[in-house]
């Protein structure tokens, strides 16, 4: 019995069933991991010792109950490493837990290891990692999206059963689509944040890679709430997410965003979503034409915010307090600037040095205040939106997988994410779901978007989907 | 040609709260070098601020008694600029919409250094008046030794108020005037201990010169390590001297921050306008405003103390006490809480506050933590009433309290000293008084009234000074 290949829900079955114990389930991965992770790269690290000391200790009454699950390595775990995928942090060990990784602890679950991902979270094709490039499962060749892209290539690899990741502009979204899994950005302020290492605090959102649509409904249940520690965690129910999965899509009104569907998109993906659009029909959904009408500047608006925030965030990675001083500082600015120098990557530094010009005194108002005025009128656009629509339906990412390093200038990188970023900036809901295959056999991804914490609607829609087709069950062959 | 400063002052102020502005470490001063601090203070990977309700309720407090207007929202903002002391090399402060704004402080004669009290100037009361005080947190402490340098976080995160006054001061007395002022209003609102030697209270100062009569203002410097109001009065009084210096030549004022040294007495240039930092403000992401509006105002004006100025006016009106005295105990709150406490239920205002002044605070007590209770005072100052010690008495009593730390009752008791009050035994003493000196009789009847001392005298001296002169005096000029 192959138990890495099987889902949360399978799993705790068979736990709670006693026909299996943790350390099977951790057993069958380590040996999977051994078997393909050297192609893959998903991981940076793997402490299986841990995993199977954790594994003897599971609680399988707990929710997570014995569920290995694989963390990108920009979440803070206690007495473990937190590289970001950083020279900079490479030696640095965390001294306590972030809020989610103490949920997941005391919902029985086993932390597997630490994937990899772009340079503090910065990139959409895991290549801007200082520890060497993951690779898609589904084709070696290929990047596995980003920027958690080593946390999708394990869960669509049979490497993790279900892995956590962070999404600022698609982070989550576009690799899950890319590798062909469900990827869940929460609502901003359901998921708290505190303890993932800040990229852009106010798009910032830790969510889960799973296997299905129930998985994640399963993971949202245990890293959901309010956290005192987090001031943008917001003061709202908790529902148990698995329970509406099934209450059926009919009816359900399906908003069709004219401005995601556009020229240039690639033309297998664009039949894919047609199609997920037409089964919607087929299948008792309402289709109903909306508009986002400030689609166009999203991308301008986030790179100016997600930057600016950033410029601020990396600021404390100076060498003094902790990670890797450059040892040619001839003095205490010095220091910083060489150990900067050093150990930030060229992304990280484009980008903190753009966030550290729309922030300077002159530019301000042009850029930073104008992009926050902007991105009130796509939030705006969103609430107009779902006062015709439940859900929006629209392509995770503009295409499938490429290759790695086809993407050199930043811009086009950067296009990678047009249709996720906006969820982002309107603090809204999004899911990415497998809707089909290229003829070359890369995974194409759907994007479904919900209303601020409407979660269990976004999750139902996604799982009536998932349902009425087997994309999820087909495995890349390694 | 006659030259007059233009001075504003940026004080910082930190707030007295159980705990850190942003995490849960405690807010206390000293302790072993970095162990008040946590993921958050030490801006580690992946922490997260939240916002301290205490310290934004004592800064309303602090704006409520320094009359400003409260913002209704209470928003935080980051200012980046590298520096060691800094856990994330930028600082959560607030830039826009800080959380007071307005307001002002009246420079009170008692105020002002000890020998210009007695100018004109210092009895204006003079309003300084308030730009604005917002709410930051704190930075940590370097210290530099031979080839290397340490950080002690202990400080980093705690909650700090910065007061800034308009430019409304035109002397060093003037500031140092408004400092005390500021120093009281904070101890009163136990919302700072404001101890400059503790570097609880700090000071900046913006300073320029310009000729009397023109409205322009001069070019400015800022001065910065000033560690104590009489250090930051002299560092003033130089710093306009070597302002008009340059003017009076023809020179011209360079604007740029200047460091005090007060062991040199004389402030140098630390850096020029050209090199200052461009800050790059922008609203913490990370942190949600905070309605002030609501419950934090209503609670924060619950706290509301009697300001000085009011203490003083009510000691004056309603417990007679005379100006010098009010002013005296109300400087204090501590002083004045424990005066209260000895004055209340009896009628005997002056006379505590002339024991509390005149010989107590002479034995240079610390007034926080007095360890006479205050009804001893009260007893003091009841048996001299009721005529069983005397004044001169009662002195000796309190000499012996305030050492010996026992009741009044008992001291007079271990000392033999209770007044006699024993009208016949008196009126014997008067008799011999009388029989003993026939002049001054003579002299007293002939109208020279003055002569009855002489006779007073005797009967003290036979009393050893025990006797209630009142008494004797109404004896004696009955049996005259």
């Amino acid at each position: 019995m192959s138990l890495h290949t099987l889902t949360i829900k399978e799993l705790r079955n068979k736990l709670t069933a006693k026909e299996i114990s943790p350390k099977d389930i951790v057993e069958s991965l380590v040996k999977r991991i051994d078997s393909v992770d050297g192609k893959i790269k998903g991981y940076l690290r793997v402490n299986a010792k841990d995993a199977f000391a954790q594994a003897e200790k599971a609680d399988i009454s707990k929710p997570l109950g014995g569920i290995p699950i694989a963390i990108k390595d920009n979440i803070a775990v206690s007495d473990e490493g937190c590289t970001c995928s950083s020279k900079l942090l490479e030696n640095y060990v965390s001294p306590y837990d972030a809020t989610v990784i103490r949920k997941l602890k005391e919902a029985g679950a086993v932390l597997l290891g630490r994937t990899n991902l772009d340079e503090f979270a910065m990139g959409s094709s895991t290549e801007n990692s200082a520890f060497g490039r993951t690779h898609n499962p589904w084709n070696l060749d290929c990047i596995p999206g980003g920027s958690s892209g080593g946390s999708a290539a394990v869960v669509a690899a049979d490497e993790a059963i279900a892995a956590l990741g962070t999404d600022t502009g698609g982070s989550i979204r576009q690799p899950a689509a890319l590798c062909g899994c469900v990827g869940l950005k929460p609502t901003y302020g359901r998921v708290s944040r505190y303890g993932a290492v800040a990229f852009a605090s106010s798009l910032d959102q830790i969510g889960p890679f799973t296997k299905t649509v129930e998985d994640s409904a399963l993971v949202m249940n245990v890293i959901s709430g309010y956290d005192q520690m987090e001031n943008t965690s917001r003061p709202v129910d908790v529902p148990d997410f698995t329970k509406s999965l099934n209450a059926g899509i009919k009816g359900l009104r399906i908003g069709i965003p004219k401005e995601y569907f556009i020229d240039g998109m690639d033309k297998e993906v664009q039949t894919a979503v047609k199609k997920a659009i037409d089964w919607y029909a087929a299948n008792g959904a309402e289709i109903i034409d909306v508009s986002l009408p400030n689609t166009e500047h999203a991308i301008s608006v986030y790179y100016i915010v997600a930057t600016a925030e950033a410029s601020a965030n990396l600021a404390r990675f100076d060498g003094v307090r902790y990670g890797r001083r450059s040892p040619d500082g001839t003095d205490s600015i010095n220091s910083y600037s060489k150990t900067r120098e050093q150990g930030f990557g060229s992304e990280v530094k484009r980008r903190i040095i753009l966030g550290t010009y729309v922030l300077s005194s002159g530019y301000y108002d042009a850029y930073y205040n104008r992009a926050q005025k902007v991105r009130q009128l796509l939030r705006r656009d969103f609430t107009e939106a779902f006062k015709k629509c439940d859900v929006i339906l629209t392509p995770t990412s503009p295409t499938a997988a490429f290759k790695a390093g086809e993407k050199s200038d930043p811009l086009s990188m950067y296009l990678a994410d047009i249709f996720t970023i906006a969820v982002n900036l309107a603090e809204v809901c999004g899911i990415s779901i497998p809707c089909g295959f290229t003829s070359t056999n890369l995974p194409i991804g759907l994007q479904l978007i919900g209303s601020h914490f409407d979660e269990p609607r976004l999750l139902l829609a996604a799982h009536g989907y998932e349902q009425g087709h087997d994309w999820f069950k087909k495995k890349p062959s390694l | 040609m006659q030259y007059e400063a233009v001075i504003g002052l940026e004080v910082h102020a930190q707030v007295k709260t159980n705990t850190k502005m942003f995490c849960g470490c405690k807010n206390e001063y000293g302790g072993e070098q970095n162990t008040h601090v946590c993921p958050v203070c030490l801006g580690l990977p992946g922490a997260l601020p939240t916002p301290n309700v205490e310290a934004i309720r004592q800064t309303i407090l602090t704006g409520l008694m320094l009359d400003c207007r409260i913002a209704e929202v209470c928003k935080f903002d980051r200012k980046n600029y590298f520096y060691p002391d800094q856990s994330k090399n930028y600082q959560i402060t607030q830039f826009d919409m800080p959380l007071c704004i307005g307001g002002g402080v009246v420079l009170d004669k008692y105020a002002f250094p000890k020998e210009v009290q007695k100018e004109a100037y210092a009895a204006e009361g003079k309003k300084i008046r308030l730009n604005r005080i917002h709410l930051e947190e704190d930075v940590a402490k370097s210290f530099h030794f031979d080839s290397e340098s340490g950080i002690d976080f202990n400080r980093c995160g705690t909650p700090l108020m910065e007061i800034v006054s308009e430019a409304d001061m035109r002397t060093p007395e003037e500031a140092f005037a408004y400092l005390t002022t500021l120093k009281r209003i904070l101890n009163y609102g136990n919302v700072s201990d404001a101890d400059m030697e503790k570097g609880q209270m700090r000071c900046d100062v913006n300073i320029s010169v310009r000729p009397v009569g023109q409205e322009k203002f001069g070019t400015k410097c800022e001065l910065k390590n000033l560690n104590t109001i009489s250090g930051a009065r002299r560092a003033l009084a130089y710093e306009i001297q070597r302002q008009i210096e340059v003017v009076s030549k023809g020179g011209t004022i360079t604007q740029e921050t200047r460091r005090w040294d007060d062991a040199t007495g004389q402030t140098y240039v630390m850096r020029s306008k050209e090199n200052a930092h461009d800050y790059r403000y922008f609203p913490d992401p990370d942190l949600l405003p905070v309605r002030t509006d609501k419950g934090l105002k209503i609670e924060a004006e619950a706290k509301m103390p009697e300001l000085p100025h009011k203490k003083k006016d009510r000691y004056i009106n309603e417990l007679q006490l005379s100006e010098y005295q009010a002013e005296v105990l109300a400087a204090d709150k501590a002083l004045a809480d424990y005066f209260e406490l000895a004055v209340s239920g009896t009628k005997h205002g002056p006379a505590i506050a002339n024991y509390l002044i005149n010989e107590f605070l002479a034995t240079e007590p610390d007034t926080a933590n007095i360890l006479i209770p205050a009804k001893h005072f009260a007893q003091l100052a009841d048996l001299v009433a009721n005529g069983k010690i005397n004044s001169k008495q009662a002195k000796e009593v309190l000499v012996d309290m305030l050492s010996s730390h026992e009741e009044p009752v008992k001291i007079v008791e271990k000392k033999g000293l209770a007044q006699v009050t024993d009208l016949g035994a008196l009126e014997t003493f008067c008799d011999e008084a009388i029989a003993a000196n026939p002049k001054s009789v003579a002299d007293y009847k002939s109208g020279k009234l003055g002569a009855i001392n002489a006779l007073k005298g005797f009967v003290m001296k036979k009393t050893k000074g025990q006797a209630n002169p009142a008494l004797i005096d109404e004896i004696l000029q009955k049996k005259l």
